[in-house]
């Protein structure tokens, strides 16, 4: 099922507009997780591909992000460097719905996850909110 | 004919003269339109049976909005009556819910048990409204938005008057919002994302359309969650928001959403994933049975919105007669059926890679047009009080036309772009007569601009402040660009810089267009000044922040995401993404009880570094995010506050020990530092902002590199200014001589106030007073009264400055802003948790 690829890191109300708010992952990453000021959601890897300063303390404008240390512009929508800089920041496949945010698993977690892993269970994935 | 029946799949019984049976669930609009397409392709082909839940024929549901506004009744948007039905011998069984889809037998049931055989079967069950899953969503007076039944329940209640709350602010549920209010209820719309109707509109077009709404009366809450409907008596009574707001409520409108109605599809076995899943025919995954409409999903997407469907029914059609043709999704546009109010949006306007914003505002109008082009192509556009050409871009955006050619007056609609050689904006302002007025704020003419530049005003500034063409709203900015390049060929000087490629305005005119014209919200400036981005940048967003908490202390609400890293979270990020603490130490003074909170922070949090810094304080280092508002409550408990050592605000005031302890101090350097301190902090300023206090001319305490130094002698005291270290080191200036503490006192809050209202973001008070020169910062403090007046400004401020943040922070407040989200740690027995 589709479903069940989605990992649900809970309800979008808990981001405020035009700021992100992080998730700490397996091997010490952070996932840096986006609203900007017009309600879009996005995910990336939490590091510049600069200095690997923490996007999700950048301020947003449009579906950019100025990263907080030496001020490289890079792209919600496609994780790039604007402007004259180089360099890709991994993006995270995310989805809205009923009011919740969802990750997708495998990209969250590095490797595909079999069913059989605990976390399957674990993870409350939850359908539309009843 | 309830017995059931045999057919072989896809066998076309029409051939051998009796008609196939096409069952459609469904009266809406996609399935009574699928019915007319097929009608009219093949009459002859289906005997049609339509069952609808709503007791009544078909209607155009989207004309609902103007049916609660009173502006039309239900029959004039009845789209088919009984007659059609009859003409078409088509049988309609309305009010009798289908309860099952029984594919093995070709047949449905419906709730009555009556249960019909199909051939065909077409599902067009539409969507249902989402229910937020709040506790009392279930109370008496809690309605959707979607049938009639709800308006004439809306009806009804507005017709006792009271309290509405309409909770969605989009389209359906601004539209309801607006028929309340028409009907004479006081409406509240609470929308839970910072813009309304934010998939159709970006923040400057929904800021635009919030304060329309509010000048009609309504009372819009952005960013507002709901967490509870309360009743009384099993009736709703009010709306509680997660902030604790409780706005009274007579009546709650559900509005937040709509999902396909998936529900009939799924327990019969179809697969389904958002919606019903359709192939390009709208055939769903048995061969059977076609879906049309909001309940279906094709190529990935499930729409809302009228047009589609229309696209869909063509295509369904065209298959079911064996004519097939495909349908490949659609492109779609929306306008807001709130008289009155113009609004427009189409296609894509989230940006992206190679897209590119063109921007025009015309504040005096209230007019904001914004299209996104990408390739030559017209991705997407937003139109708010002119859409005049709203049609003109979709078409363009449909038909994928390359627009290279009229790029340069597109955002000008299509009777200025498609004016063939008038597409040239240069050539079209040169055709312009001389007596054309190219600036309406200032009723400045064409004739009288170009004498302006053949008068020596060879840049937009110069021509701004000579002629005043442009320097009021700037929406003809263009135009004069145009008439300076036309006038000077190549020869145009560039003018100051801009305060950001946002924008032709430089920061002082931005700084005085927020004063004159009293502009107290970051979107209002943006609007106001024509600001050519739909949000701003990182330049401009934390300078406007700074300005108009300048200009409107006590008033204007701090923006906290158009603030800097560093004053966001009140520590100073490092370059691993930790933080480092500085608290206040008063003058440079400190004593046991904060030396042992520091020690005991460092240890605690396992601080790797403790340095003293150049500006008399410790700096604690390498603490995480997450522990900083611990960190704060246990200096705070020793009574230390936020030394500011990560803003553009005062930082520190350094003192030697004067005349308390030193042989050749003059005066008491180190107590006027403290009431200096205790005066100034808090502020924000354009920049940083470092004072010093020297008991002797010795200068221990290095005033003379300082934003502000005082230098103690004998006779009273030196005030010096504008110093700094730094890349490129400056010695101060002497400002003037006091005799005693308290003048010493009012120069410096005056000097920074001047400074405050004055330099432009960024600037440090060197670079302003060489700027602006050294006389001029004189005479205007020498001015009559003006010690007083700034002195007493910057202390009316001040009264809101001085609340310490870190103590805020610790107990509470954006704590978001140092939580993690959850944890996701993948081994066994791990759980999302939040942190």
């Amino acid at each position: 099922m589709m479903i069940g690829n989605w990992l649900d890191i809970g309800p979008i109300t808990q981001i405020e507009p035009g700021t992100a708010r992080t998730l700490p992952v397996a091997g010490g990453e952070e996932i840096a997780v986006f609203l900007t000021m017009r309600g879009e959601f996005f995910a990336i890897r939490n590091q510049c591909p600069h200095k690997r300063g923490p996007l999700s303390q950048g301020i947003v404008h449009g579906d950019v992000v100025t990263c907080p240390l030496h001020n490289w512009n890079i792209s919600l929508r496609s994780g790039k460097a604007l402007g004259g800089d180089e360099g890709c920041v991994p993006t995270i496949p995310l989805k809205v719905d009923a009011g919740r945010i969802y990750l997708l698993r495998s990209a969250v977690l590095g490797e595909p996850v079999s069913v059989e892993d605990s976390i399957v269970q674990d993870i409350a994935v939850q359908d539309r909110a009843a | 004919m309830n017995a059931p029946m045999n057919f072989e799949e896809g066998t076309p019984t029409g051939a051998t003269g009796s008609r196939e049976r096409l069952v459609v669930i469904g009266n809406g609009m996609a399935g009574c339109r699928a019915v007319e397409e097929i009608l009219a392709r093949d009459p002859g082909r289906f005997d049609v049976t339509i069952f609808g839940a709503e007791p009544r024929v078909n209607y155009n549901r989207i004309m609902l909005s103007p049916v609660l506004a009173g502006e039309k009744t239900f029959d004039e948007i009845v789209i088919n009556t009984q007659a059609w039905y009859d003409d078409n011998r088509i049988t309609l069984v309305s009010g009798d819910k289908v309860e099952s889809i029984d594919r093995e037998h070709k047949r449905v049931v419906a709730a009555s048990g009556r249960i019909e055989p199909y051939d065909k079967l077409l599902i067009a069950t539409g969507s249902d409204p989402f229910i937020i899953p709040v506790p009392g969503k279930d109370l008496d007076g809690v309605v959707t938005f979607r049938d009639l039944d709800d308006v004439d329940k809306m009806v009804a209640a507005a017709g006792k008057g009271g309290n509405a709350v309409v909770i969605g602010g989009g389209l359906l549920g601004l539209e309801a919002a607006h028929g309340l209010n028409l009907r004479g209820m006081n409406v509240t719309v609470i929308h839970l994302m910072p813009t309304l109707m934010e998939r159709q509109l970006d923040e400057a077009a929904g800021w635009l359309l919030k304060t329309e709404l509010e000048r009609r009366g309504q009372t819009i809450l952005t960013g507002a969650n709901t967490k509870e409907i309360v009743g009384k008596d099993g009736k709703v009574a009010a709306v509680l928001l997660e902030d604790g707001t409780e706005i009274p409520a007579d009546i709650v409108v559900m509005a937040v959403g709509i999902r396909p109605a998936t529900g009939l599809a799924r327990e019969a076995g179809l697969e389904v994933e958002r919606g019903i899943m359709v192939d390009d025919h709208m055939v769903t995954s048995d061969p059977s049975v076609l879906a049309v409409g909001e309940c279906v999903q094709h190529r990935g997407l499930c729409y809302g919105l009228v047009a589609p469907l229309w696209d869909m029914c063509r295509a369904l059609a065209d298959h079911v007669t064996e004519n097939p043709t495909g349908y490949e999704g659609s492109v779609t546009s929306t306008k807001l059926k709130v008289s009155g109010i113009d609004l427009f949006s189409a296609g894509d306007f989230s940006g992206g890679e190679g897209c590119e914003d063109i921007v025009m505002r015309d504040a005096s109008r209230g007019v904001y047009k914004r299209v996104i082009v990408k390739d030559n192509k017209v991705l997407g556009a937003v139109l708010y009080g002119d859409t005049a050409d709203g049609s003109w871009y979709f078409d363009l955006m449909k038909k994928g036309e390359d627009v290279s050619e009229i790029r340069e007056a597109l955002i000008f609609g299509q009777a200025f772009a498609s004016g063939g050689a008038l597409a040239d904006p240069n050539a079209a302002v040169a055709a312009l007569s001389d007596d054309a007025e190219i600036c309406g704020c200032n009723g400045v003419s064409k004739g009288q601009v170009v004498s302006c530049i053949n008068g020596g005003a060879h840049s937009l500034d110069a021509v701004r402040s000579t002629c005043k063409a442009s320097a009021s709203c700037g929406s003809c900015t263009g135009l004069v660009e145009s008439l300076l390049s036309l006038t000077l060929g190549g020869e145009v000087e560039s003018g100051p810089k801009t305060m950001c490629k946002c924008t032709s305005f430089t920061h002082g005119d931005v700084r005085a267009h927020i004063v004159e014209k009293g502009l107290k919200e970051i979107p209002q400036v943006m609007q106001e000044l024509h600001w050519t981005t739909p949000d701003g940048c990182a330049s401009c967003r934390p300078a406007l922040n700074y300005y108009l908490l300048c200009a409107w202390p006590g008033e204007y609400v701090d923006d906290q995401k158009s603030r800097f890293v560093n004053e966001r979270m009140h520590a100073n990020i490092q370059k691993d993404g930790t933080y480092s603490v500085v608290p206040r130490m008063w003058g440079g003074l400190t004593n046991p009880t904060e030396l042992r909170a520091i020690a005991d922070v460092v240890e605690k949090y396992n601080a790797p570094m403790v340095k003293v810094t150049g500006g008399q304080r410790l700096d604690i280092f390498g603490i995480k995010k997450e522990d900083l508002p611990a960190v704060w409550a246990d200096l705070n408990a020793a009574g230390m506050v936020s030394g500011h050592a990560y803003g553009k605000s005062l930082r520190t005031v350094k003192t030697c020990v004067g005349s308390e302890w030193c042989r050749f101090g003059t005066q008491d350097s180190t107590g006027l530092g403290v009431k200096i301190e205790r005066m100034t902090w808090g502020s924000w300023m354009p920049h940083k902002f470092k004072i010093a206090v020297s008991g002797c001319p010795r200068n221990c305490a290095e005033a003379t590199i300082k934003d502000f130094g005082v230098v103690c002698v004998d006779s009273g005291y030196e005030l010096h200014i504008a110093g700094n270290g730094g890349i490129k080191v400056r010695a101060t200036d002497l400002l003037c001589k006091v005799e005693t503490e308290q003048e010493a006192l009012d120069v410096c809050a005056a000097f920074i106030q001047l400074y405050r209202e004055e330099a432009w973001y960024l600037e440090r008070t060197a670079p302003w007073v060489e700027r602006v020169g050294l006389d001029y910062v004189k005479d205007r403090l020498a001015e009559e009264g003006a010690i007083e007046h700034y002195a007493a400004r910057f202390r009316f401020s001040q009264q809101f400055m001085q609340d310490d943040p870190w103590a805020k922070r610790a107990a509470g407040e954006h704590e978001k802003l140092h939580q993690h989200l959850a944890e996701v740690r993948p081994f066994p027995g791990a759980k999302m948790e939040n942190a």
